[in-house]
């Protein structure tokens, strides 16, 4: 039986500070909230990057972790009672016909809500492509970006490309299960755990993979389905090399992703906002924090925490239509009577 | 006092560009204040490349670190004198540097 959907007031798109101080705004105006994001826990960037930098621009604290402050949000808002769905991407956003939002995750997960604040940072963290010719034309027919099903390499030929942690443990891995593993690199130093770069040394060594340094595949060949790599060697000119698979890791670079698709204003990756109360050119979407841009915008945790108040206000217009809205301050009324 | 740094665009046009040094200012930072197409998409923390540059002039700069290292490793078009402009602090000792914006 189909889960069903998840209903709320404010559905927020990014776990990350701004995301969840939005839960707290949104809380005094009692208004309830969801929250999603990519990421398998909150705090976005803060969490994911640099949970032990210290930020020093909060007002009030005159250092503070990221991973810290990210802890003190959750404590925050927790009177609120938000509801998470993570580790899931925001795939599409549609409305319904009766005026509410409806998103749906890459799992499947279908979340309603009359308003949407899209809190995404950066964006979705996506597999750096290398700048090979064509490469598009062979994703899914030969190259790919993750190993997500080692399965699918067994005893086939792949080529590896790339010198961090991923590109080592792979080749590792794969070694015992495709039929030609091929490491390619382009500097003779790995950057990798040097257990990892030891282990491949070896297994090189030892004839069970083919390692190639110094040198990068620079074109794909192969008539629909991928049949072999061309590599370019600093010193020893270029060569072609059959291959079944071509898997390029060379980390994640943050994207706009599938939020590009939704018909919002985007300018230079950004989505454009008024500042008036941070909308977008779509009634019932706003954007706040750093994936936003207007004139003037900084990209500042503490910038981002006014835009999701200043949203909050407008967003009660949508979820209680008609109704007065109340501005309180925490010093007057708390906060416990109003989360109850 | 200012200094001058030369920024070679993609297309190959060279900017002349005027640089503070007591601001404490990165050569991706001088680059995105006078609109370049540097994006500086991490904010200065070595985790994009998109300030991926190369330094043309023979300046003495001081080492990658492990960070831009690890970065450049996994960045495209990366030649020997590759560095980050978000790791490149604006000095006195770079009066007269030239560098040349990495594509992208």
């Amino acid at each position: 039986m189909p889960t069903p959907p998840v209903e709320t007031d404010i559905l927020i798109i990014g776990a990350g500070p701004v995301g969840l101080f939005a839960v707290f705004e949104a809380g005094l105006l009692k208004m309830r909230c969801h929250l999603v994001d990519v990421l398998p826990q909150v705090g976005g960037q803060l969490t994911e990057i640099y949970p032990k930098k210290p930020i020093y621009d909060i007002p009030g604290y005159p250092s503070v972790l990221a991973g810290d402050l990210v802890q003190n949000l959750m404590q925050q808002i927790e009177p609120f009672n938000p509801g998470f769905t993570l580790g899931e991407r925001a795939e599409s956003l549609e409305k319904l016909a009766d005026g509410r939002w409806q998103l749906t995750t890459e799992r499947g997960t279908v979340l309603l809500a009359p308003a949407v604040f899209i809190a995404g940072g950066l964006g979705c963290f996506e597999p750096r492509k290398p700048p090979i010719d064509n490469i598009d034309h062979f994703e899914d027919h030969g190259v790919e970006y993750f190993v997500r099903n080692p399965e699918l390499y067994r005893d086939k030929r792949i080529v590896i490309a790339g010198g961090g942690d991923s590109a080592l443990d792979w080749t590792i891995f794969l070694s015992h299960v495709a039929k030609q593993v091929t490491l390619v690199h382009r500097r003779t130093e790995f950057r990798g755990a040097p257990d990892s770069v030891e282990k491949v040394h070896e297994l090189a060594n030892a004839g069970k993979i083919k390692l190639i340094t110094n040198a990068e595949v620079v074109s794909l060949q192969g008539n629909g389905t991928l049949s072999g790599v061309h590599i370019a060697h600093d010193t020893e000119g270029t060569f072609d090399l059959p291959t079944d698979h071509f898997v390029p890791l060379f980390g994640l670079t943050p994207k706009l992703g599938p939020i590009a698709e939704w018909g919002l204003q985007v300018n230079k990756g950004a989505i454009e906002v008024d500042t008036l109360d941070y909308r977008t050119n779509v009634p019932g979407i706003f954007a706040i924090g750093d994936i936003n841009t207007y004139p003037g915008k900084l990209k500042l945790i503490l910038c981002g925490f006014h835009e999701a108040t200043l949203a909050c206000q407008s967003a009660f217009d949508l979820v209680f239509p008609g109704r007065k809205r109340s501005f309180k301050y925490t010093t007057v009324t708390g906060i416990e009577g109003l989360a109850s | 006092m200012d200094i001058q740094v030369t920024v070679i665009g993609r297309e190959g046009t060279a900017l002349i560009l005027d640089a503070p040094t007591d601001m404490n200012m990165s050569l991706m930072e001088l680059c995105k204040s006078y609109e370049l197409p540097v994006e500086g998409t991490c904010g200065g923390m070595a985790l994009c490349a998109s300030c991926h540059l190369y330094v043309l002039s023979d300046h003495n700069l001081p080492e990658p670190t492990d960070d831009e290292l690890a970065m450049l490793d996994s960045a495209f078009f990366v030649k020997s004198n590759s560095r980050l402009g978000c790791q490149i602090r604006l000095t006195d000792a770079l009066e007269g540097l030239v560098v040349a914006l990495a594509p992208v």
